[in-house]
């Protein structure tokens, strides 16, 4: 009855949901960084049991290719980001972290629901991971939203696209121009985050979006 | 002939708790010590601190009701009874059809209750301090612990520990999300209620952050052996709970001999010496967790033992 292919995926798949929570349950940016290298490590790890279980061989270079930027790149370069601007030491002030979770945890159960009712006839499998990426990219949100340091929100960003990835994997037969089209995309919108990053620093100082939020009038 | 062997084991196993939970502690201690590079005492060390404070004289406070007095009896047996009832080395256990995980959750929170009322009994602002603080831990622990009982009852359809295990080595279920989610938070559940290092640190007396110890301050002689016994016990539980329910293998079941329980015996013996070795592990590498932040983990572990809930509903079979 129990079925090792089935209950390693599914058991990969949670471990990058967990990481999502993990990633909201952070204060320090190092930490975040870290949690975040852990993410993508354990979507290595589904990409390459899915490629391994399934025979599709293409996953393979979907896996590499999460190793190589999400677990190894982008980390190194947020790190460098983070020691230039001497802001390693910061603690957020995240939107209270019990909070952040209740609502993380809803996102998840509305996530369930929405994905049950759709995918009716489909296996197992993809109704799980569909509901487990479906949260893992609503996680994401969560973080853009509730954090207000820049980098973090960067992060965020980053979570998302490990949730799309995680969809991608699951399925069968999705082409590989799709996930690396994502890739890609993420890819250059990391390099224009970072140089966005870098404007925003010399122009207003600061990477608080709460105060920058101030040079809009939006807050007094 | 089975009800007599079963009555065996039972008492048999009554007195193995008691006798393995100070060396537990012990050889936590011991592998904590060697982690920060002392020699650390023998792994002996709380059989001898037991004995030497029955010797000691009782001193009490002047106020001291008999609610002071009793407690320490209640609540080392309550958490004594709860200890014999995790099956632990045989499922074929006299009290197995009693060994509800319900049951065992009452029995804990009666303890903590009395032992909490023993804390403001005295009238001292630490007692007050360490009584208000524990249920603090409470009010967020239990619920976790019963969202975890609730996940693992409704994969198996049945809260009895014996019956838990039973399923569980058969392997007709594989690696579940929600056993996953279920044991991280139960471990979680366990330090907290254990008053090991994130939370509160027993080996201290320092004002600011103690939980545990604070509420038994006022106690000493055969009092205060009970109590330190009691919390030996309920280690030894949240281990043989978490062994019993994610990890039983080695267990000897109904109707395999007496072999197997002497077997399952030697598997608990190295199952607990694992687990003490993670624990103190943890605990070297982690620091003291600032009170007003104790919520936030213990709401993580809520949360997570929600989730594994829930994602019983997307899984496979249920």
């Amino acid at each position: 009855m129990s079925d090792l292919g089935y209950d390693a995926a599914h058991m990969l798949g949670a471990v990058v949901l967990l990481m999502s929570f993990a990633l909201l349950y952070q204060r320090r940016l190092f930490s975040l960084l870290n949690v975040f290298t852990m993410q993508a490590l354990a979507l290595t790890a589904t990409a390459a049991w899915q490629a391994y279980s399934h025979g599709e061989p293409h996953l393979y270079i979907t896996a590499l290719l999460t190793l190589v930027l999400k677990a190894i790149l982008i980390p190194v370069a947020l790190h460098r980001i983070v020691v230039k601007m001497k802001i390693h030491r910061t603690i957020e002030p995240a939107l209270g972290i019990g909070l952040t979770m209740v609502a993380g945890v809803s996102l998840v159960t509305l996530s369930i629901l929405l994905v049950l009712p759709v995918t009716a006839d489909a296996t197992a499998l993809t109704r799980e991971n569909l509901a487990l990426s479906l949260s893992v990219v609503l996680l994401g949100l969560l973080m853009m939203i509730s954090r207000r340091n820049a980098v973090s929100q960067v992060v965020g960003f980053m979570s998302i696209e490990n949730g799309l990835i995680l969809a991608a994997v699951g399925v069968a037969g999705m082409p590989l121009v799709v996930e690396m089209s994502v890739a890609f995309s993420v890819m250059v919108a990391f390099i224009i985050f970072g140089i966005f990053l870098f404007h925003i620093r010399e122009r207003f100082d600061t990477l608080d979006m709460q105060k920058i939020e101030s040079f809009r009038g939006e807050s007094d | 002939m089975t009800l007599l062997l079963a009555t065996l084991y039972q008492i048999l196993q009554m007195l193995l708790v008691l006798a393995l939970a100070p060396l537990l502690t012990g050889w936590v201690r011991l592998v904590k010590a060697r982690l920060v590079g002392r020699q650390g005492p023998s792994v002996l060390q709380p059989f001898r601190d037991l004995l030497r404070l029955l010797r000691k004289e009782v001193v009490l406070a002047r106020n001291a009701s008999w609610l002071f007095r009793s407690v320490p009896y209640m609540m080392f047996t309550a958490i004594w009874l709860a200890a014999g009832l995790v099956p632990v080395f045989t499922t074929q256990l006299a009290l197995a059809p009693t060994a509800d995980l319900i049951a065992l959750i009452a029995l804990l929170g009666s303890a903590r209750f009395f032992l909490a009322l023993a804390g403001m009994d005295t009238g001292t602002s630490f007692g007050g301090i360490g009584s208000s603080r524990e249920m603090m831990i409470a009010a967020l622990a239990e619920p976790a612990m019963l969202m975890i009982v609730f996940s693992v009852a409704i994969l198996v359809r049945s809260t009895s520990l014996a019956e838990i295990a039973d399923f569980m080595m058969a392997g007709a279920v594989g690696l579940r999300i929600s056993l996953a989610l279920a044991l991280i938070a139960l471990v979680m559940v366990a330090i907290a209620e254990n008053a090991r290092i994130p939370i509160d640190n027993p080996a201290t007396h320092l004002e600011l952050t103690m939980v545990h110890e604070a509420m038994v301050l006022e106690y000493s002689g055969r009092h205060l052996a009970l109590v330190e016994a009691a919390s030996m016990l309920k280690l030894l539980l949240y281990m043989a709970l978490i062994a019993c329910v994610f990890a039983p293998w080695g267990m000897a079941t109904a109707g395999s001999g007496v072999a197997a329980a002497l077997g399952g015996m030697l598997v608990f013996v190295a199952k607990l010496a694992v687990g003490g070795t993670l624990l103190a592990l943890f605990e070297t590498s982690i620091a003291k967790m600032r009170v007003f932040r104790v919520g936030e983990f213990l709401g993580g572990a809520l949360l997570l033992s929600l989730l594994g809930a829930i994602f019983l509903y997307v899984s496979r079979g249920v």
